[in-house]
């Protein structure tokens, strides 16, 4: 930027300006998080007020030695690493197609690009009927080609609810990665593949050499965004399956949704949420970090 | 990719994946929609039939007239619109300080909205369900408004910077220079300029808020009922109306996907801007 014009020496209007934003930031984001923070030191269940208190770490004792929360956390670890794979690979693939001329291209992007904005209450709704154990459509359709003899209840059995949910949600979230790959794949300079190309490499030298090093800067910067929204989604978990059957589907944000929600209990929930936080910001800066030291080499 | 490629390679290596996908993107609509014009009744005979035998808007009037489905979209309506103006309202001058001058504190105040916006949602919801209760706010407009706020700013912030710094800072000096203060230059310069990254950020904001369930499900309870909330609701004890619950998602997934194709173009350049760049 330089030198601005639009800048004097002890200005306040810069601050005036950002302080609306940040006063409202404080007052429903921050404050509220440490308020969090403090409920997750105490026993606070609702309906019993006369044992609000400070507890300390009785809370983390208890999450840590929590057989639900364990299971949570490692269901929390297969729903974002499978989806985040698969988001990837099926968007991936979606942008490199789209990034051919072809007839129709932008009426399929925009298609393709539907998912991405259907409500999650309408997603999960959609889904839950096409996997419906009496008369769903994926059921009916397994049938009639012969795959399948008795219907399968989906959502219903543990062996295979996580993975019907996870489905759902690839096909909600593959869409984002397509358009931002897609928008990496057109900022490539089409040079660089001329020059590959008098150099004489091949098709696939091309894209690992050319396409894949271009692109890297996009594929982290998008699989960190949508890490972080995955972890915390729980919506669609939520009104699919409820957690159920048993505690197959639960991961932490459904879990402290639930202890809030059913039981009411907010010392817990809120010592859930933290550690929650907290395990996600190690995974953001750990990850933050080595893409910095990889630029470095 | 200038060269032509023989027509049977090009469908069977592009249009057949590309088909597939986009089946798999709009398949769930396509059966949602089938669902929604098939009698009650026909959904769950044994026989199984893709088509129905009469297509019927039955079940299209049974949302409107049985069931208060006028009033949840006005609802639903007035939450999304609010929180769209004043998550602009609040933004649109934030942005532009964060765009056109160097301060004191500039980068971890910007920094810090990106950071919120990864906050997992259970880390406000209850201590705002607990603010709400105390003042009095619990199941109204106002309070789903409030909590939208918690991630429509940070998300607004970072869109309208990054609309703001695509508009050459000449167009601020040459405004100034006609005797314009700096906050004339923002209000009959910039914003006219910047208004199609204005008004999508604003769609988009409109968009997250209609779609919102999670706070609503905990914030509202009988006086306010947004459409997500009186989908779920429709989910009985024993029984879904599959008919109803199909022509409910159809109608409140119309609006949105047709407000998304007005402004997905600038909304893909805002978002990947950074990230194309970075």
């Amino acid at each position: 930027m330089g030198q601005t014009p639009l800048r004097k020496k002890r200005d306040l209007l810069p601050y005036a300006l950002v302080t609306p934003a940040l006063a409202i930031t404080i007052a429903i984001i921050f404050l509220p998080m440490f308020q969090t923070i403090t409920y997750s030191f105490s026993q606070y269940i609702l309906y019993k007020p006369q044992e609000k208190g400070f507890i300390g770490f009785e809370n983390y004792k208890a999450a840590l030695s929590d057989p639900l929360f364990a299971s949570s956390l490692l269901h929390t670890f297969v729903w974002i690493v499978s989806i985040i794979v698969f988001q990837f690979l099926l968007g991936f693939t979606t942008a490199l197609l789209l990034n051919r001329r072809f007839a129709g291209r932008g009426i399929a992007r925009s298609l393709i690009l539907v998912p991405w904005v259907t409500p999650s209450v309408i997603t999960a709704l959609m889904w839950r009927w096409m996997y419906d154990g009496n008369h769903g459509l994926i059921n009916q359709l397994l049938a009639k080609f012969g795959l399948i003899k008795e219907f399968i209840p989906f959502l219903a059995q543990t062996s295979t609810a996580m993975g019907s949910i996870i489905v759902a949600l690839i096909w909600q979230g593959f869409p984002f990665f397509a358009i931002m790959l897609l928008a990496g794949l057109q900022a490539i300079p089409d040079e660089l593949y001329e020059a590959a190309e008098i150099d004489g490499a091949t098709k696939s030298q091309r894209f690992f050499n050319v396409t894949i090093p271009m692109l890297k800067p996009v594929i982290l910067t998008t699989i960190l965004l949508r890490t972080i929204w995955v972890a915390n989604s729980l919506d669609i978990i939520l009104i699919m399956t409820g957690g159920g059957p048993g505690y197959s589907t639960y991961t932490l944000p459904v879990y402290s949704y639930i202890k809030a929600y059913k039981g009411m209990d907010f010392g817990y929930s809120s010592t859930i949420a933290v550690l929650l936080t907290i395990l996600l910001m190690i995974i953001v800066t750990g990850y933050v970090r080595n893409i910095l030291k990889s630029q470095e080499d | 990719m200038k060269r032509t490629h023989h027509p049977l390679r090009m469908a069977l290596g592009t249009y057949l994946p590309i088909l597939l996908i986009v089946l798999f993107a709009i398949g769930p609509y396509l059966w949602t929609f089938i669902s929604s014009i098939t009698p009650e009744t026909d959904l769950y005979r044994a026989e199984f039939r893709f088509f129905p035998e009469h297509p019927t808007g039955e079940n299209y009037t049974r949302l409107f007239t049985k069931l208060d489905f006028t009033s949840n979209i006005l609802d639903s309506l007035l939450v999304a619109l609010f929180t769209a103006l004043l998550g602009l309202g609040i933004t649109v001058p934030a942005s532009y300080s964060f765009s056109r001058f160097k301060f004191k504190g500039r980068n971890p105040l910007l920094m810090q909205f990106l950071i919120i916006n990864m906050f997992p949602i259970m880390l406000l919801i209850v201590p705002l369900f607990v603010m709400m209760r105390v003042v009095g706010i619990m199941d109204t407009h106002f309070a789903l408004i409030i909590a939208y706020s918690t991630f429509t700013i940070p998300f607004s912030t970072w869109m309208l910077t990054s609309f703001f710094n695509a508009i050459p800072i000449d167009l601020d000096k040459a405004a100034q220079i006609d005797g314009c203060s700096r906050i004339g230059a923002l209000v009959r310069i910039i914003i006219p300029v910047a208004m199609p990254g204005i008004v999508s950020t604003g769609i988009y904001i409109f968009i997250t808020a209609w779609n919102e369930y999670l706070y609503a499900a905990i914030l509202t309870s009988s006086k306010i009922r947004t459409i997500p909330i009186a989908l779920q609701n429709m989910i009985g004890e024993f029984r879904i109306e599959w008919g109803l619950l199909t022509a409910g998602g159809i109608i409140s997934a119309l609006p949105v996907i047709i407000l998304f194709f007005f402004i997905q173009k600038q909304l893909i350049t805002g978002m990947t801007a950074g990230a194309v760049k970075g």
